[in-house]
């Protein structure tokens, strides 16, 4: 007990100081490092919580694919950091007065519910550890249950994929690119030309 | 102090989401730091999920943190395109220079 409290409070805290640094942190760059450190901890405390499978989603898309995603836009752009830090003093007090608001009813809600005893029927209740472990009760209710919302969140990612490509894909003037059809047009009279070779002269 | 329960969570959850809100008006000329305080605030949805999931015995939050994930990956690219667009066509990525449709 005293160690998974230990574990928690680390997990917790250098989420939470991860986070700051994300938002105050001069370079984006470090940003994103210290957005990758907030992800692997916040995988630890889902491991905590037992949901394993999900800290494992967490590290290979967030870490693996999204914050990467960052990594690689934050360097390819040319990013005016002097510029994108001005106001950085005149929001910090509203801003800190907005937060810390909503970070006190957050507080108070969530110790109001918390307070009360939950009693609820869970409409898919959690097996056993020793029974079923925790990726194969996600998939027996994800690939049943909500197959047609699965299959949803796969059309998502198609659209955002399509969009994606969509986007950024640019034709740019002056590159030369290979036009089969035309390559298969060409007539033998436009590709080949014969002379009369008289013999001795050459060309 | 030492029994870790839902509270502990949901106030982790609490303050990262905060942390993303106030990231939003610290940076607000920085667009992609915005975006991170997005990711910053879908990490705490998620952690609010997984942590009453666990603690009412129930899986459905989990399924859901899944889709969620999904959605933010794709919200991630999209997001990210259109910012590598904007760049491309302006040169600058300054929120104060996104303007043009003010008219």
């Amino acid at each position: 007990m005293i160690i998974q409290a230990l574990v928690f409070y680390v997990f917790a805290a250098v989420t939470i100081a991860a986070g700051l640094m994300v938002i105050t942190a001069r370079n984006p760059v470090h940003s994103v490092l210290f957005l990758i450190l907030a992800f692997f901890n916040a995988a630890g405390l889902f491991v905590l919580m037992g949901a394993e499978f999900l800290a494992m989603i967490l590290v290979v898309v967030y870490v693996g694919a999204v914050a990467v995603l960052f990594l690689f836009v934050v360097m390819m752009l040319d990013i005016n950091v002097e510029k994108a830090r001005q106001g950085f003093k005149k929001y910090l007090f509203i801003g800190g007065a907005i937060g810390l608001v909503l970070l006190v009813e957050l507080v108070l809600i969530l110790s109001s519910v918390v307070s009360t005893d939950v009693s609820v029927v869970a409409s898919v209740p959690i097996p056993a550890i020793d029974d079923v472990h925790n990726t194969r009760a996600l998939g027996q209710v994800l690939y049943t249950k909500y197959v047609y919302l699965f299959e949803a969140s796969g059309m998502i990612l198609l659209v955002a994929m399509i969009g994606a490509i969509v986007l950024t894909l640019r034709k740019r003037e002056g590159v030369r690119r290979q036009v089969i059809a035309d390559q298969v047009n060409r007539s033998r009279e436009e590709a080949v030309e014969i002379k009369k070779v008289s013999s001795g002269s050459g060309i | 102090m030492l029994e870790i329960g839902l509270a502990h969570y949901l106030i982790v959850a609490a303050v990262l989401f905060t942390m993303g809100i106030f990231g939003i008006f610290l940076n607000r000329k920085n667009v992609i730091v915005i975006m991170m305080s997005i990711e910053l605030m879908l990490l705490a949805v998620n952690i609010n999920f997984v942590a009453f999931s666990t603690h009412l015995g129930d899986l459905v939050g989990q399924v859901f943190s899944i889709f969620i994930l999904t959605v933010a990956a794709a919200e991630a690219a999209i997001g990210l395109a259109i910012l590598v667009i904007y760049f491309r066509n302006r040169g600058s990525i300054a929120v104060e220079d996104i303007n043009v449709m003010k008219g």
